[in-house]
């Protein structure tokens, strides 16, 4: 069974992001990137399959500029076998990403797909669950256990009110929650290996898919800031200015 | 210019996050109809039919819906959507999962979790954990979007009486079942509709030490929700982690125990009315936006805070 796994290089979670001085957009200059933390779990997701043998091939794939070639390079360190880059400029909206990700499952004819829930950059959370309609697949988002069993797969969800388990025709695609696995670090050795596995370029036109836009960002700007509040000494105290000043309890 | 709600609902009731999105739908300036779509809801109908400003209900009764399947209720909404301007879902776990799928079937973007109205095709909505606010213009003639609750008061759930309506065909795609749910069942208030919240951190140090926080919570009549790191340590359940990537609160009063703050954490309470921070670190990040912050060890400091309520 082979395993396409999206990837998307992203500002590393760490960092905190701050709006352009003209709010025009964020300020993304000198700013540490690194893979989707979601996307990694995704990752090590395909790989355990592999491992596990289930999965026979994991090939990851990537959206972007030349640059994003660094995340798909960190896949393949993890323990993917081979990587895809889709060449685009600029930032690509989720259907648009959805459309390119469906022009590679036409050419790998991957039995699972396996994406992040949200990149955490533009928090959309919606690629998976688009290329699901559009490939006509089902979809088991925000995924915290997957298990092949012939040719269907079960995923349990994490959903408002617990868990939820549901049972998909394969192909299908998962979206991976926070709870699915922990991934690895890459090894010198997996990450020396990683810089010989082929890595195929494609572009758009090349799947047949057109670039288009449907939303324009008008306007960037910091949230409200909260104003710095007070320490209190005591429990007494603190019951007191919740109770008098605040007046919630 | 029309707008189709898809209510929140788990067949026998319908859930508070569809009265928020009602609201958000009625800044869009359209009329206004509900889709309920499950199996044997006819019960949650009726209640969508009483939310004040709502046109008309309609209802798809099938066991096709039943579990909200992402795969059948997608083609649904599609279907019944054509005929409308916009369709507008809350941010709830089912949303999330069903309307890209619609979005994608109509071949337009989705908006998601949006802040505010500004116009009928522009939106605020929260991006980088909610570090930055965006606003965005949509040029689909067609819009889907999803609403972030809190950000939305609810509307009236008594005054209207929209008449009620049978629509849409059976769409099975037969591709996904449902196999089973571990729901938790709590007397407690809702984590994202309760109006105090108390939250548990890495601090808390074991899932029994939640107790602690359950005395608190039982004197106020609040939700208990908890951070990332206490819910991957295993002290607690998923669907208690309030977060960029799990539950968005904005209650009147959120208390953080032993939470040090990250900046996934304060995406999720950040609009919160009054926060309280209780930590034995007095750098912790939840003290720059909390506004009563208590150095003390959580050990003492919640069971004297349980006995004084």
């Amino acid at each position: 069974m082979k395993v396409l796994v999206a990837v998307k290089r992203v500002v590393d979670y760490n960092v905190k992001v701050r709006a352009k001085a003209d709010g025009s957009d964020v300020d993304l200059n000198n700013v540490k990137m690194a893979i989707n933390p979601f996307c990694e779990i995704a990752v090590e997701e395909a790989v355990r399959l592999k491992e596990a043998g289930v999965a026979t091939e994991v090939v990851a794939v990537s959206i972007g500029d030349k640059s994003c070639q660094e995340q798909i390079r960190t896949a393949l360190a993890l323990g993917a076998d081979r990587g895809i880059q889709v060449e685009t400029e600029g930032s690509v909206e989720p259907l648009v990403v959805a459309k390119l990700l469906k022009g590679v499952v036409e050419k790998e004819q991957p039995q699972l797909v396996i994406l992040g829930k949200q990149s955490i950059d533009g928090d959309n959370n919606q690629t998976g669950q688009m290329l699901g309609a559009l490939t006509g697949m089902a979809q088991g988002t925000f995924a915290s256990e997957v298990a092949v069993d012939g040719d269907k797969v079960n995923v349990t969800r994490e959903i408002d009110g617990g868990l939820q388990t549901v049972g998909l025709n394969l192909p299908a695609i998962v979206t991976t929650d926070l709870r699915l696995n922990e991934p690895r670090y890459a090894s010198l050795p997996n990450i020396m290996k990683a810089k010989k596995k082929p890595l195929d370029v494609f572009t758009p036109a090349d799947l047949g898919v057109e670039v288009t836009s449907h939303l324009t960002t008008l306007k960037v700007e910091p949230p409200a800031e909260r104003q710095a509040g007070i320490k209190v000494e005591s429990v007494a105290d603190l019951v007191d200015k919740l109770k008098n000043e605040a007046k919630v309890i | 210019m029309s707008t189709l709600v898809i209510a929140e609902h788990d067949n026998a009731s319908l859930k508070a996050a569809t009265l928020n999105a009602v609201t958000a739908a009625q800044a869009l300036g359209a009329d206004i109809d509900v889709l309920v779509a499950g199996a044997n809801c006819g019960a949650a109908a009726d209640e969508a039919a009483k939310i004040a400003g709502v046109g008309k209900v309609l209802v798809a009764d099938n066991a096709a819906y039943e579990h909200q399947l992402a795969e059948n209720v997608s083609l649904l909404v599609a279907e019944v959507g054509g005929a409308y301007d916009n369709i507008v879902a809350p941010a709830t776990s089912n949303g999330k999962n069903t309307m890209p799928r619609v979005a994608a079937l109509l071949d337009v973007a989705q908006i998601s979790d949006i802040i505010s109205v500004e116009s009928a095709d522009t939106f605020k909505r929260p991006i980088y954990a909610g570090n930055v606010i965006a606003t965005v213009q949509s040029s689909d003639a067609k819009k889907v979007i999803t609403v972030r609750t809190t950000a939305f008061d609810a509307a009236p759930a008594e005054g209207g009486s929209a008449a009620v309506e049978a629509v849409g065909a059976a769409h099975d795609a037969g591709i996904s079942s449902f196999v089973g749910e571990e729901v938790a069942v709590s007397d407690r208030p809702e984590l994202t509709s309760a109006s105090i919240v108390i939250s548990g951190g890495r601090g808390m140090q074991n899932g029994e030490n939640f107790t602690l926080l359950e005395a608190v919570a039982d004197k106020l009549g609040a939700a208990i929700g908890a951070s990332r790191a206490a819910v991957d340590a295993g002290f607690v359940p998923n669907d208690m982690q309030v977060g960029q990537t799990g539950k968005i609160v904005a209650p009147d009063l959120y208390i953080a125990v032993g939470i040090s703050g990250a900046i996934q954490h304060l995406a999720g309470m950040k609009d919160s009315k009054v926060i309280v921070a209780i930590n034995k670190d007095e750098d912790a990040p939840i003290f720059q936006v909390a506004d009563y912050g208590l150095v003390a060890d959580l050990f003492e400091a919640l069971p004297e805070l349980s006995s004084s309520l």
